[in-house]
């Protein structure tokens, strides 16, 4: 069985983690005109409730 | 010949699966509208339609058909009775699957899928035009023979299905009486 020969050290260790990166979710403008409020994209607005102008969900 | 739904099962396993969707569509017809994940909405939607058709065919051997699937039979009723003389005019596309915001707790995608509502276009065109396009013509006319049958059927029976169906929207039955009855008296026009 393959076993690592040296022991990694901290700091390829640390550089490895440092590419570990979160992204910010994409938001877009609610399509509601009277809402208008950043939600994520083809998802039912959390704010109005609404998509596609249709009344989906209830606003929390 | 279909083809086979890729990726695993829901559940645990095929069983846990079948009954999973059974009671999802269940649920469906008796509700109108349920929210659950993404995953389950997309499986739930082919398998809710076909029984849907069955429902818009409506005999003995199709109401069998899914009795195999639903076990209740008062939703078994509303489905044969109501939803599916309802979609007569509409040849599938009877669900519609709207995202919603991720689950609190596990952050699942989650969405609302529901019965559609609205008639299609082409049928309020009729309506209010008190005419049917002409490639509608031959198929229009058999079905409004059906819903003058369906309707006498849902006379009878409409009062005690909606005092056991609990929680539904009132509106779907009523508009579904409403267009069969109006039809008839359409395609009375059409034919004099």
């Amino acid at each position: 069985m393959a076993v690592p020969k040296r022991k990694m050290s901290r700091s390829n260790t640390r550089s490895r983690r440092s590419q570990w990166k979160a992204s910010a979710v994409h938001l877009v403008n609610c399509s509601n005109k009277a809402c208008r409020e950043l939600k994520p994209q083809h998802i039912a607005c959390p704010t109005c409730g609404q998509y596609d102008g249709r009344q989906v969900v209830q606003p929390a | 010949m279909p083809t086979p739904t890729k990726g695993a099962r829901l559940g645990g396993g095929p069983a846990h699966e079948r009954l999973l969707l059974a009671n999802l569509a269940t649920a469906l017809f008796q509700h109108g509208r349920i929210t659950t994940t993404e995953a389950k909405a997309k499986r739930l939607r082919p398998y809710a339609e076909r029984l849907i058709t069955k429902a818009k065919v409506g005999d003995l051997h199709n109401r069998r058909e899914i009795m195999k699937v639903i076990r209740d039979k008062d939703v078994v009723q509303r489905l044969c009775v109501e939803i599916g003389p309802f979609f007569s005019d509409r040849s599938g596309g009877y669900t519609r699957i709207t995202k919603t915001m991720p689950r609190k707790g596990d952050n699942a995608p989650m969405a609302v899928i529901e019965l559609i509502q609205e008639k299609t276009v082409t049928a309020e065109a009729e309506a209010a035009r008190k005419t049917r396009f002409a490639k509608d013509e031959p198929k229009a006319d058999a079905p409004v023979e059906d819903a003058k049958v369906d309707e006498t059927d849902a006379a009878t029976t409409e009062a005690p299905a909606e005092d056991t169906a609990v929680d539904q929207d009132a509106e779907a039955p009523e508009s579904a009486t409403k267009d069969a009855a109006e039809e008839p008296a359409e395609g009375a026009k059409d034919k004099s």
